[in-house]
C-alpha cells in the first residue's frame, strides 16, 4: 500500500487522464443492459399488473372495467385452478425426485476411471440440450399404444400412456426425467470429483463400510451442489409448459402454465390471466431467491 | 486410488461400468428412434413389432422439403421414367410433387428452419455482445448494490415465458410486432441477456486484472485495454456463451408459439403443428426433427467442457 502512495502508480487514475473515465465506461457498459431488461421485462409486468385488476379481454373491443381484487378473489376460490396447482405439485415431486435419484445414481456410477468416459458422459448429456417441445412430440410415438417401442419392450400391450387420465401426467414426468437427469448427473459429478481423495483412503484404512463412507463422507460433501440441482429443477418443473403441452391434452396433466396459456390465449380472459400470471410469478420469484442464495454459497467455497 | 484394491472392489468396478453402458443405451434409445425413423420406409415407422434394423432411405427428407398430393390413379409410365430419382420416390409412395410450371413447390419446412436460424443468430450476437460489456463492468468496477443488480438480472431469466408473453403480446399487437422476426429477436435477447451477463462475468473474473493494469501503465486507455487485451483473453468464454444462447433461442417454444403463426414462425412450434389429424406421417416428422436436432447435438460436443458452467450460470466451474 505504501509504495502506491509513494510512486502514485494507481493505474485507474492514470488511465482516467486519457480517454474516457472509468465511471463513464462503467455506465456505458452496464446501463444499456439494465434499461433493456427494464423495458422488455419489468415494464410489461407492470403493464400486466394493471390489467390484473380489470375485466379486459384482448379479443373484444368493448371497454374494460376496473374490478379491483375480484380476479384474485375468484382465482383463489376456483377449484379448477387449485386442481391445476395440485397437478403441478404432483408433477414437480415425481419428476424432480426421479431426476435426483437417476441423476445422482448415474454420477456415482460414472465417478471412476474407465475407457471413453468423456464420450459417454457427453452422450448422456445430449437429452437436456434438446428442444423439449420437439422431443416431447416424438415421445408420442415412443408411447404409442399401437406401435410404440416402449409398450413392445415392456410387454404392456395397448396401454395408452398419454390418453389414459391416470397415467398421462406420469408419462410426461418420465420423459422429463429422461431429459433432465443428465443435468443432476452433471452437477453431481462436479460435486463428487471435488471430494478429497484422501478422505476415502482414510476411510479404507479404517475399514469403514461402503454405506458409512457414503453417508458420512460423500453425501455431506456433495449435498450443497445437490441442493442447487434440486432447487433449480424444482423451479423449472414448476414452470413446465413445452413438454406437457406437446405430449398430451389430458385435463389430468394440465399444469399451471398450460392453464395460464389457455386462459390467456384460447379463452382470451386477459384480465384474469394477468392475475393468475402474478400468482405464479410470485411463487417463481420466491424459489429464484432461494436458488441465488445457495448458488452464491457454493460459489464462495 | 493408490490404496490396495481387493478383488471385490475390482468386481464392483466392472459391474458399475456395465451399468453405465446399459444406462447410456437406454438414454440414447429415444434419440436413436428419432434418427432411425427419419430414414425408414413409411410402413416400417409404425410396424409391429417395432423395426430396429432396416435398409435406410432418404425419402422422408424428400417428403419433408416438397409439397405433395395423393394421386387418384397410378402414374403414367412415361412420366415416371422421365422423372428425376427423387421424384420417383414420391411417385412410389402414391403421391406426386406439386409444381408451378416446372418449379417444384417447397414445403414450409425450409422457411421455418430459416426463421429459426435468423432469430437464433441475430438474438445471440446481440445478447452476447451486450452481455460481454456488462459482465466486464460488473467484474472490474465498483457498483453500488452490485449483488442486488445481479440478482435482478438473473431473476429476469427465471420469469415463466407465458407470464411475460401475455403483456408482450398485447404491446406487440399495438405496435405491429406480432409475427415478426424483430419481435421474437427482442424477446430472445431479453431472455438470453441475463444468462450471458452471468456466464461472461465468470469468464471475466478469471482474467487477471494485472493484464489490463500493465496495459494501462504502458499508455493504453481503458477502452483500448478492453478491446486489445481483455476481449482476446475472453474469446473462449464468448464462444461458449454464444453457443449456449444459440441453443436456448433455437429450442425456445412458448414465446414462438404465442408470438408467431406464419411469417416469422420458427421450427419448434411448426414441427408439432404438422401432426394434424388422422394418422401422422412419422417418418417426415422424424426427418424434420432430425435436421432440427443435429446442430444442437454437434454443439453439445463442442461445448462439452463448458456445460457445467453453462447450466449453473457460471457459478460452478469445475
Amino acid at each position: 500500500m505504501a509504495s502506491v502512495a509513494l510512486t502514485n502508480l494507481d493505474p485507474a487514475s492514470r488511465a482516467a487522464a486519457r480517454g474516457w473515465s472509468d465511471l463513464t465506461i462503467r455506465n456505458m457498459f452496464i446501463i444499456p443492459t439494465l434499461v433493456f431488461l427494464i423495458v422488455f421485462n419489468i415494464f410489461p409486468l407492470i403493464y400486466s399488473l394493471g390489467y390484473s385488476f380489470t375485466n379486459f379481454a384482448a379479443n373484444r373491443s368493448e371497454p374494460w372495467q376496473f374490478v379491483g381484487l375480484q380476479n384474485y378473489r375468484e382465482l383463489l376460490t376456483d377449484d379448477h385452478i387449485w386442481s391445476n396447482f395440485v397437478i403441478t405439485a404432483k408433477y414437480v415431486i415425481v419428476s424432480v425426485a426421479g431426476q435426483m435419484i437417476v441423476g445422482f445414481g448415474l454420477a456415482l456410477l460414472l465417478n471412476r476411471s474407465f475407457p471413453m468416459k468423456g464420450l459417454i458422459t457427453t452422450l448422456l448429456l445430449l437429452p437436456m440440450m434438446m428442444s423439449a417441445a420437439v422431443v416431447g412430440l416424438f415421445w408420442q410415438l415412443l408411447y404409442s399404444p399401437s406401435w410404440g417401442p416402449i409398450n413392445y419392450v415392456f410387454g404392456l400391450g395397448d396401454f395408452a400412456w398419454l390418453s389414459n387420465p391416470d397415467s398421462a401426467l406420469y408419462a410426461v414426468a418420465i420423459t422429463d426425467i429422461w431429459m433432465w437427469s443428465p443435468f443432476v448427473m452433471l452437477l453431481s459429478l462436479a460435486g463428487l470429483s471435488a471430494v478429497p481423495q484422501h478422505l476415502y483412503e482414510a476411510a479404507a484404512i479404517d475399514r469403514a463400510s461402503w454405506w458409512y463412507t457414503f453417508t458420512r463422507i460423500t453425501l455431506p460433501l456433495v449435498s450443497p451442489i445437490l441442493l442447487i440441482a434440486l432447487i433449480f429443477r424444482t423451479m423449472e418443473a414448476f414452470k413446465t409448459f413445452d413438454i406437457a403441452y406437446t405430449m398430451t391434452t389430458q385435463p389430468t396433466a394440465e399444469l399451471i402454465a398450460i392453464r395460464l396459456y389457455k386462459q390467456a390465449f384460447q379463452q382470451w380472459d386477459t384480465g384474469k390471466s394477468c392475475a393468475l400470471a402474478y400468482i405464479v410469478l410470485i411463487m417463481v420469484l420466491a424459489i429464484t431467491n432461494l436458488y441465488v442464495k445457495y448458488l452464491n454459497k457454493v460459489k464462495e467455497r | 486410488m493408490a490404496a490396495v484394491r481387493t478383488s471385490s472392489e475390482v468386481a464392483l468396478n466392472r459391474i458399475a461400468i456395465v451399468a453405465v453402458l446399459v444406462a447410456t443405451l437406454i438414454f440414447l434409445a429415444p434419440i436413436y428412434w428419432i434418427a432411425s425413423t427419419a430414414f425408414k420406409p413409411k410402413e416400417l415407422a409404425v410396424s409391429v413389432p417395432p423395426t430396429v434394423l432396416f435398409e435406410p432411405e432418404v425419402t422422408p427428407f424428400i417428403r419433408l422439403f416438397t409439397k405433395r398430393v395423393q394421386m387418384q390413379k397410378t402414374v403414367d409410365p412415361q412420366v415416371y421414367e422421365a422423372a428425376p430419382w427423387w421424384e420417383k420416390r414420391i411417385y412410389d409412395g402414391g403421391e406426386r410433387v406439386l409444381k408451378v410450371g416446372k418449379d417444384v413447390q417447397l414445403s414450409q419446412y425450409p422457411d421455418r428452419f430459416m426463421n429459426s436460424l435468423i432469430v437464433a443468430i441475430v438474438s445471440t450476437v446481440l445478447a452476447v455482445g451486450m452481455g460481454t460489456f456488462t459482465a466486464y463492468g460488473f467484474s472490474r468496477f465498483k457498483i453500488a448494490g452490485e449483488a442486488d443488480l445481479l440478482f435482478f438480472i438473473l431473476s429476469t431469466r427465471m420469469l415463466p415465458p407465458v407470464v411475460v408473453a401475455i403483456p408482450m403480446f398485447l404491446m406487440y399487437r399495438m405496435v405491429g410486432l406480432n409475427d415478426s422476426h424483430i419481435g421474437l429477436i427482442i424477446l430472445y435477447i431479453a431472455f438470453n441477456l441475463s444468462f450471458s451477463v452471468w456466464l461472461m462475468k465468470g469468464f471475466m473474473d478469471e482474467i487477471p486484472k494485472e493484464y489490463e493494469e500493465a496495459a494501462l501503465v504502458d499508455g493504453y486507455t481503458r477502452m483500448q485495454a478492453f478491446f486489445r487485451i481483455v476481449l482476446p483473453e475472453a474469446a473462449t468464454g464468448i464462444a461458449a456463451t454464444a453457443v449456449f444462447c444459440f441453443i436456448t433461442a433455437w429450442n425456445e417454444y412458448a414465446f414462438a408459439l404465442i408470438m408467431t403463426n406464419r411469417r416469422a414462425q420458427t421450427a419448434p412450434p411448426f414441427i408439432p403443428s404438422q401432426i394434424g389429424s388422422g394418422l401422422p406421417d412419422w417418418t417426415t416428422i422424424a426427418a424434420g426433427t432430425f435436421l432440427f436436432l443435429l446442430p444442437v447435438a454437434i454443439f453439445t460436443f463442442l461445448l462439452r467442457n463448458h456445460l457445467l458452467r453453462g447450466v449453473t450460470f457460471g457459478a460452478i466451474r469445475k
